[in-house]
């Protein structure tokens, strides 16, 4: 068993298991704490196919900053704990799930029989080359200024429409 | 040996925990939260897919993606303040006065 496939696995397992355990609990502080170590389990799983800026970047947005955005809200709000995890109609959830397990087994089966043959995949020293900061950031500002330009002033707009929105006076 | 097959079945894992989140929870905070958790195993998937047919462009739609999350959880964090504001809950079966 070589180090890549035990890494794999190691971070494979977190990630399920905290993605289940954000669903399953019960309050929203410890569902946001779950997502934190899911995304950096994530993050590490990004180390493994060699997508070097991306998985630093993923520790830096999602496990940084959005997660602290989510966690200063939850406690801003306080919202009341849940009478119970599945409350509302009960049908409804358990029809959920299984539709939920259905997908789920649905998607395994596309991924198994589908053509997708993974000895197609080329050569290491290019899977390396791919994920580097000097790759990507070439690629970004030569092929992909405009939406590069455009995700700049989407997060303008997102930053002034945040600031009006939770004015207090709302008029 | 790990092959795409196991990072896309990891990823549709992911995935439908999402969606049973979404579906079932009724706080809409862990509702964004299960969100998020969908958006990153798409993310998964187009990084799986860049990595192992060697081309960057996966990696930069994860970039822009993550971006977008960004910006949407700015912008829905915010809202949920303002709900909270004027009807002080969270229960997503309270908050439907768009409901038809």
């Amino acid at each position: 068993m070589s180090l890549e496939t035990i890494l794999f696995y190691f971070f494979a397992s977190i990630c399920a298991v905290t993605s289940v355990l954000v669903v399953v609990r019960r309050e929203p502080v410890f569902s946001a704490l779950f997502l934190v170590l899911n995304f950096a389990s994530l993050a590490g799983i990004y180390v493994t196919l060699y997508a070097q800026f991306i998985a630093v970047v993923q520790v830096i947005v999602y496990a940084g900053a959005i997660m602290v955005l989510f966690l200063f809200v939850i406690m801003l709000l306080r919202p009341e704990k849940e009478k119970s995890i599945f409350s509302g109609n009960p049908t409804l959830q358990k029809l959920s799930i299984g539709v939920g397990v259905l997908v789920f087994f649905q998607l395994i089966y596309i991924i198994i029989a589908g053509t997708i043959s993974s000895g197609k995949s080329v050569a290491a020293e290019q899977r390396i080359r791919t994920g580097e900061v000097e790759f990507i950031g070439r690629e970004l500002i030569t092929n992909y200024l405009l939406p590069f330009e455009s995700i700049a002033f989407l997060l303008l707009a997102a930053t002034i429409g945040a600031l009006v929105i939770s004015k207090k006076k709302f008029e | 040996m790990v092959t795409l097959e196991h990072y896309l079945i990891l990823s549709g894992f992911m995935f439908v925990t999402g969606v049973v989140g979404v579906l079932t929870r009724r706080n809409a905070i862990v509702v964004f939260m299960s969100i998020e958790l969908m958006l990153n195993s798409a993310n998964l998937t187009f990084v799986a897919y860049s990595s192992f047919l060697g081309n960057v462009i996966g990696q930069l739609f994860v970039f822009f993606v993550m971006a977008v999350a960004a910006a949407e959880a700015a912008v829905g964090l915010a809202i949920l303040i303002a709900i909270y504001r004027n009807k002080a809950t969270l229960n997503i079966d309270e908050i439907n006065i768009l409901k038809w």
